[in-house]
């Protein structure tokens, strides 16, 4: 057995950060969930060695930039029309691996009918739903999927069913459609569940490879500073709150 | 005390301290560093070395990816019962 | 060989799409132009050219299409009618700041709201100004025939692809719901990947190895790098106007009065023209076949022969304030239209310009 200092070599090198994430400092809070759902995409395709012929639609909201992060061709959509932009470049260019990166603003709220009818025609693409129950980037305010009583900036003393409306199960909703193959709930709060989301997004990409529709992973994600807690309290706030109304696991896999 | 068998390496630059690392660690190697780095975070470091096994776990959790792990795969220096 | 064939400025604008090559059409129904999704369904060209042809869920859907296929390089276009268009204007932005090239169709009807299906020129400031948010463009032509309205859709992406700029072909009820003969050019194939990869080296076609990654995007957090970006766009609209003013003159060289019309409203002129010289009254047209860029030198030109001009167009006045700035109170520069869905007729042209401007 080795001390530190010689356990630190390459032939015991075990995890490294891939290739394909740029060496570009993200730019989200400590603790954010987007970083590690990035990696894992990256990490995906840099194991499929698919990197040159993968597509990324960014969104906007807080993961506006993700193209600075992950070295593939990107295009940036408008707010929630990401899923028109997959649509048009899958269909124009086939033999592409085309996914959209989408948080719960962008997919459920303002392109809750890009989101719709791209999964309905079963567009052959992936759509990754980052949920975090609140919008990042304009500084917390109410989200489609805030939970009842959860506050936020535009619902301070927590979301009002009675006035705000429910939040909204897209995930489940989605399932309902034919033109989806495979649509799955995860969590990267703990290193069990980043394996599995990391699964569940390589399968995703496989089903586009054979052609099988519409994959959407879901991540149960935090926001720390949108919570307004640490980002290990988020991820137990998550555990606790989030989790019981927006379960874990596959909802469709056909 | 056991001896490591693992062993990890935290980009102090790009940590910002978020803590995740620390506590998805199962041996309680991690602690954030009472310094700060340039963007004034409180950077992760192996606090308790020998107890690393290089599972990988604080790496693989870390959002900003600035975590790289060794693990020392068996060698004879280590006898192994049969 | 060319063809020779009757049809409406709606089907021929499909037509055209198919034979220019184009990869991609993403459109809503709206009246009155839903001959252009329907003639392109109908013609089926996946089983021939391979172009993509797809029924979105809206305009909005539709656009964004637009912008997805345009990022990788390839030719793509939707139709809509004025409503549609209105919500398009998201997607115009942000086409025009990731510098994408496409081609957009309006075949105009009447406004404001839900307005009427009957035809109108209505939607000019929108076309010319930009439309949507920030400082932009878009390239205007102004088809007056069904013939123009075949021909332009491949001057329309060829403006489009030099300049990387959306293009729009400003129509409308009128000239998209006539029957004229129309001589169809010869189908040319669609560009390659090869052609693509090698010609429009901005579009994400998947990063090669070695090759920097291609980002389409028109966000930027840093003031000064967006005031850059905007000087560059200036730029590029400042040689647009050098290089591709479009226009048409019709009885100018004696001229002494001025019709300025585009779209139908020319042709409304050209018969004004003929009643107004039987009276004796020596009448000629400009008319701007770019709406953007406008035929602002021409004007200044016939500033300095005629006694005024008459923007005769279907809307209450739009395209008269450009002809104004143009000519700069040289002359007098009146405005008549009929609106609303309503056509003018050319005896009714013709009054307006003697009331207006002659004193009769």
């Amino acid at each position: 057995m080795a001390d530190t200092y010689t356990i630190i070599s390459p032939e015991n090198l075990v995890y490294k950060k891939t290739d394909l994430l740029l060496d570009n400092v993200m730019h989200y809070c400590p603790g954010c969930s987007h970083g590690t759902v990035h990696k894992l995409i990256a990490e995906v395709i840099d194991e499929m060695g698919i990197q040159e012929s993968t597509i990324g639609i960014a969104p906007v909201g807080c993961s506006v930039l993700a193209y600075n992060y992950i070295d593939i061709d990107w295009q940036e959509a408008a707010h929630g029309r990401a899923p028109a932009l997959a649509t048009a470049v899958k269909r124009l260019m086939p033999d592409k691996i085309v996914f959209s990166y989408q948080g719960d603003g962008d997919l459920a709220a303002i392109g809750t009918a890009e989101t719709i009818h791209a999964c309905n025609r079963g567009e052959n693409i992936v759509m990754v739903f980052i949920n975090n129950g609140i919008y990042g980037m304009t500084g917390g305010q109410m989200a489609p999927t805030t939970l009842p009583g959860m506050p936020a900036s535009t619902c301070p003393t927590g979301r009002d069913v009675k006035r705000d409306g429910n939040p909204l199960k897209i995930t489940e909703l989605l399932a309902q459609l034919p033109g989806t193959c495979f649509v799955t709930r995860h969590s990267v709060h703990t290193p069990g569940n980043v394996r599995k989301t990391k699964k569940a997004l390589r399968k995703a990409f496989e089903n586009q490879l054979a052609n099988k529709g519409t994959s959407l992973v879901e991540v149960v994600s935090t926001c720390s500073s949108g919570w307004k807690m640490t980002p290990v309290q988020s991820n137990k706030w998550m555990e606790e709150n989030m989790l019981p109304y927006y379960p874990l696991g596959d909802i469709k896999d056909e | 005390m056991a001896k490591a068998k693992g062993a990890i390496v935290v980009d102090t630059v790009t940590c910002k301290g978020c803590n995740i690392c620390v506590s998805a660690c199962p041996t309680q190697v991690i602690k954030l560093a009472d310094q700060v780095n340039g963007k004034g975070y409180h950077y992760a470091y192996m606090a308790n070395p020998d107890a690393c096994t290089g599972c990988s776990n604080c790496a693989i959790m870390c959002p900003d990816t600035c975590i790289t792990v060794y693990r020392v795969k068996q060698t004879s220096a280590e006898p192994t019962i049969h | 060989m060319r063809e020779l064939k009757l049809m409406k400025g709606n089907e021929a604008i499909a037509q055209a799409a198919i034979r220019c090559g184009a990869d991609g059409y993403f459109g809503y129904p709206i009246t009155p132009q839903s001959e252009i999704m329907e003639t392109l369904m109908a013609e089926a060209p996946w089983d021939t050219t391979g172009m993509v042809v797809l029924q979105a869920e809206s305009e909005i859907a539709s656009i964004n299409m637009v912008y997805g296929g345009a990022g990788c390089g390839k030719k793509v276009m939707t139709s809509s009618s004025s409503p549609g268009i209105s919500l398009m204007q998201e997607g115009l932005t942000y086409l025009a700041g990731s510098e994408l090239p496409c081609v957009v169709v309006n075949v105009v009807r009447g406004g404001p709201g839900l307005g009427t299906i009957q035809p109108a020129q209505s939607d000019y400031f929108q076309a010319v100004k930009g439309g949507g948010h920030g400082d932009y463009k878009l390239i205007t032509l102004a088809p007056a025939s069904v013939q123009e309205m075949a021909d332009f859709v491949e001057i329309a992406f060829d403006l489009a692809f030099k300049y990387r700029n959306p293009a729009m072909i400003l129509s409308d009820g009128v000239i998209g719901q006539m029957m004229e003969k129309v001589e169809l050019a010869e189908q040319k194939p669609r560009w390659t990947m090869e052609y693509i990869e090698k010609n429009h080296t901005w579009a994400t076609t998947g990063k090669k190895k070695g090759q920097e990654r291609r980002v389409i995007t028109s966000v930027q957090l840093e003031s000064s790098v967006q005031e850059e970006f905007n000087f560059k766009l200036q730029a590029k609209y400042r040689e647009i106007e050098k290089n591709e003013v479009l226009y048409e003159k019709i009885m100018c060289d004696d001229a002494e009065y001025l019709f300025v019309a585009y779209g139908s409203s020319a042709r409304i002129c050209q018969k004004a023209i003929e009643i107004a010289r039987s009276k004796g009254i020596k009448a000629g047209m400009l008319r701007p076949i770019t709406l953007y860029p406008f035929p602002i030198q021409q004007l200044q030109e016939l500033a300095k022969q005629v006694k005024g001009m008459l923007s005769v167009e279907m809307s209450a006045g739009q395209m008269v304030e450009d002809v104004r700035l143009a000519v700069n109170g040289k002359v007098p520069v009146e405005h008549y239209g009929r609106f609303g869905g309503t056509i003018h007729s050319p005896n009714e042209v013709v009054e307006a310009l003697e009331q207006k401007l002659i004193g009769g």
